[in-house]
């Protein structure tokens, strides 16, 4: 350290960053159109009932499903924060509830408060995330203004299904983490074009 | 009061490609330039510099002062040779006259476009051309735009390439790839040098260009050694030539 | 396993010969130098963006000091342990002290370049610790018992013929099978195992926040999570250039980074950790290895502001035509020909060499570091050190001796195009490099100084 110190050089101010922002445009539109273009699933609905529907449709409801929501408990098994997290090896699916979500790279963040456990958005076999429209941001800028210093012991962004290329390139979705993830944009959001209520 | 320019000639230019500067000689002058060559000039250093000698270019920088300090400016055929000398040339003696040498110093292609303000030439090369951008040109000299940068494109030789009657630009897949000459890199690292060469000259034949042109004759050099030893038709040649080609 | 001392030109010449092999090598870099640019010009900002984190990463070495102290406080109050190293040695060993006091004898691994320089790997597994590198690129290397090529991509130079030879090899899946989607799934499931039965993971860091006390692990695979939310001991190793001023910069970072590295918008998954989980222990190690002393060489300290991308390498033409291994070093093309001269300079001075000083680099860094002008220094530093081959400083020597004395300059030129027109065998001739696969230029009758001489005050017509 006192290396450190010795070496390096002198002061160097940090850059003026009030320049870097999101534009005007339709985050709720963007944000599904990159989300869904990295290999995701975007759906745009207006209720829990909705949600529980497009589950049902799209996987097997006879394997596991586990919801940190309550609005799905009725469906679906409630996880729970205190187990074991790797009894959570068998799930199929996880739905969870996302603080926010950024338009420009179609990613949600969780803290761990929304994942009920760091390790379920990951050991999923299939993930699913709500995110209320209005709470969509255009870029990372913004959404690290809204994020602060954050209260958390973990926190993701998670931008699609797990995925690699290391084998000549070729993209494989499903590497380690979920094999797919699903993403349910509650609302209308606040946009120019729309009408803000759900 | 016409500018008077000094004539720099790289040192392998002079002996293989004479060609190419009695082309520059002659495009500047019939641009009205009065154009001198210090018959004492030899060599701005790089290839010294470039293998880690720099200490020893001194006595280059030395000579290419005493020959060039009292001209207008000075104008060369090329890119890498330009480069070195505005970024290198130094002096312990009289670091003022090698900043104004340093200053005054232009490649040919950026004389053309910045100080004589070209807009239009009386040359003709009916012919299909590919422009390979010498990367000491390109990314030293910023003679055009950069594909690595997200920035306005720009392109000062392709400019004056469409001043010229008759020529077609071939479009490239990679514009902007070095070739592999690099120096005493193409020798010290033949097979990468070669390979880097292949690729390009093959870039260049796929879209059919028949003649290949630069700013920097180390470029052409190493690309036609390699078409000559594949007995193509394609030719390598500098730009000066086009800009200086008639009926 | 003991490697024979090749420089980079005789490696670069070996991984040549297959020219499919290279061009299909050559290919894929590219192509993913061309996702990097669709994705840096679909942000207008992008060139600000790049600057910005320029200024930043300036900032940092700057006052590094202080932010590692200020770092160290802040993780140390978030409950996570941190241990300093000042080189490989002692990264290894603390690594080992914190596994054997918990009795844990398999551990599971993220990608960390800063582990593979250190051979964290070796040094545990001769001390009877099991370590499996859980990124797919990097278990296939381990399982072919060769270091990575990438430092994201770490088997780009392999076909899926050969990954799919090596998993038959050694983890017993069919002959010839070689479709990615399958034997990607079969690595799942295999290394799933892994996961859920050990105690201990270790990742990397991509980014430390001294604000905050937080740090930063990119993947697209999920393995880095997979392994430490189910452990009950997670170590995390990062170089002290790592460091971050503020929450906010990781905006800037985490645009620029994978957007650089491959062309994704983000990768998709960057883990902010900083607290334990309950019941779980959590270190942090800080290693110097040779980045304090790199940071006291005033042309070289900026190398210190990557951020390990890889555009560098995507771009490098020399890099896609030799293949990372030809470099000899953990860290591989124009980066690693920055750093390894000041990790080992008798072992590394002929990694500043292998490149043209195209500058594509230099272009594409995401932090500006100024590759192509570095490596040109190191040239010079490598010289007055006395690591040049003697046969080059002879040649040199003799150059600049003809090129400062127009006399001998002119008679010697002349001679050459006199050997040239008279005996071309001279010269043309397998003794010659240049004569190998290229011929020689013409020799024409004069040179333009003679022509000069006695046309040159002519009139032009």
């Amino acid at each position: 350290m006192a290396d450190v110190l010795k070496n390096q050089p002198s002061a160097s101010p940090l850059p003026d960053m009030s320049a870097f922002k999101g534009g005007n445009q339709d985050v709720v539109a963007t944000y599904c159109e990159v989300f869904t273009g990295i290999g995701g699933k975007a759906f745009r609905v207006k209720s829990f009932a909705e949600i529980k529907h497009r589950i049902a449709e799209q996987f097997d409801t006879a394997q596991r499903i586990i919801t940190s929501l309550p609005e799905l408990s009725d469906s679906f098994e409630r996880l729970s924060i205190d187990i074991d997290p790797h009894t959570f090896d068998d799930v199929d699916v996880a739905v969870i509830e996302a603080e926010l979500a950024v338009a420009e790279n179609g990613a949600v963040w969780l803290p761990e408060q929304r994942m009920g456990q760091r390790i379920v958005p990951y050991i999923c076999q299939h993930l699913a995330v709500v995110i209320p429209a209005e709470r969509i941001v255009p870029t990372l800028h913004e959404a690290y203004a809204k994020i602060g210093a954050g209260d958390y012991g973990f926190a993701a962004f998670i931008g699609g299904p797990s995925k690699t290329a290391d084998i000549e390139q070729a993209l494989v979705l499903g590497a380690h983490g979920p094999i797919s993830m699903s993403v349910f944009v509650l609302g209308q959001g606040t946009t120019p074009n729309s009408v803000a209520s759900y | 009061m016409p500018m008077t320019v000094g004539l720099f000639i790289p040192c392998y230019v002079n002996q293989f490609y004479p060609n190419a500067a009695i082309a520059t000689l002659q495009l500047l002058q019939k641009l009205g330039v009065k154009v001198v060559y210090p018959p004492r000039q030899t060599c701005c250093g790089q290839p010294m510099a470039n293998s880690g000698f720099e200490h020893l270019t001194q006595e280059c920088n030395n000579l290419f002062l005493e020959n060039f300090a009292e001209f207008d400016y000075i104008v060369a055929p090329s890119a890498s040779c330009v480069l070195h000398v505005k970024d290198h040339l130094h002096s312990t003696e009289d670091p003022v006259k090698a900043e104004r040498v340093r200053s005054k110093t232009y490649e040919l292609v950026e004389f053309l476009t910045d100080v004589l303000k070209v807009d239009k030439l009386a040359a003709h090369f009916p012919h299909k051309v590919g422009i390979h951008q010498s990367c000491h040109g390109l990314r030293g000299l910023h003679l055009a735009q950069m594909s690595e940068l997200n920035a306005a494109p720009f392109s000062k030789p392709v400019r004056l390439l469409n001043m010229v009657d008759g020529l077609e630009l071939v479009s490239l897949e990679r514009p902007d790839e070095c070739c592999g000459f690099g120096g005493t890199f193409c020798v010290a690292e033949e097979a990468v040098s070669v390979k880097m060469g292949k690729d390009r000259v093959s870039d260049h034949v796929r879209h059919g260009a028949e003649y290949i042109t630069s700013v920097d004759l180390s470029c052409l050099m190493h690309m036609e050694g390699i078409l000559q030893r594949n007995k193509s038709a394609v030719k390598a040649v500098h730009i000066a030539e086009i800009l200086n080609a008639t009926r | 396993m003991e490697k024979v001392e090749k420089d980079h030109a005789a490696l670069a010449e070996e991984f040549i010969k297959d020219e499919e092999r290279v061009d299909w090598h050559d290919g894929a870099l590219w192509w993913i130098r061309q996702k990097r640019d669709m994705a840096a010009k679909n942000i207008p900002e992008w060139e600000a963006l790049r600057e910005a984190a320029s200024q930043i990463k300036n900032n940092v070495l700057s006052n590094l000091h202080d932010y590692l102290l200020e770092f160290e406080a802040n993780v140390t109050k978030n409950g996570i342990k941190v241990h300093w190293a000042a080189d490989a040695e002692e990264h290894n060993a603390i690594v080992y002290s914190i596994l054997k006091e918990k009795g844990i004898e398999q551990m599971v691994k993220s990608k960390s370049m800063l582990t593979e320089e250190c051979h964290l790997n070796e040094y545990l597994i001769e001390r009877g610790i099991d370590v499996i590198n859980s990124d797919l690129g990097e278990y296939i290397q381990q399982l072919d018992n060769e270091p990575p090529s990438h430092i994201v991509l770490p088997c780009i130079h392999k076909r899926k013929e050969e990954i799919g030879e090596i998993f038959h090899e050694h983890l017993g899946t069919e002959k010839g099978v070689s479709d990615p989607t399958t034997l990607t799934r079969f690595a799942r499931r295999h290394l799933r195992n892994v996961f859920v039965t050990r105690r201990a993971a270790l990742t990397g860091v991509n980014f430390a926040v001294a604000e905050t006390g937080e740090y930063v692990v990119c993947t697209n695979e999920g393995n880095a999570d997979m392994g430490a939310h189910l452990s009950e001991v997670q170590i995390a190793s990062m170089g002290i250039e790592k460091i971050i001023p503020q929450k906010k910069h990781l905006g800037i970072f985490l645009r620029l980074l994978a957007r650089s590295a491959t062309g994704q918008p983000i990768t998709i998954y960057s883990s902010h950790f900083k607290k334990p989980r309950k019941g779980q222990e959590m270190h942090l190690i800080l290693v110097d290895m040779g980045r304090s002393r790199q940071l006291g060489r005033p042309d070289f300290r900026d190398s210190l502001k990557c951020i390990r991308c890889g555009s560098c390498m995507n771009t490098c033409p020399v890099y896609r035509k030799s293949g990372g291994l030809s470099y000899h070093n953990t860290v591989a093309g124009p980066i690693g020909a920055i750093l390894a001269p000041n990790l080992d300079m008798r072992k590394h001075a002929d990694l500043p060499f292998a490149s043209t000083l195209c500058g594509s680099c230099s272009n594409v860094c995401p932090v500006k570091i100024n590759i192509h002008e570095q490596l040109y220094k190191w040239r010079q530093v490598i010289v007055q050190e006395g690591y040049a081959a003697n046969t080059k400083v002879l040649g040199i020597k003799a150059m600049a001796w003809t090129l400062s004395s127009p006399t001998s300059y002119s008679t010697i030129g002349k001679a050459g195009r006199w050997v040239l027109n008279n005996i071309p065998f001279a010269v043309n001739n397998k003794f010659n490099p240049w004569y190998r696969q290229r011929d020689m230029p013409d020799s024409p009758k004069e040179s333009f100084g003679e022509w000069y001489a006695k046309h040159g005050k002519d009139e032009v017509k």
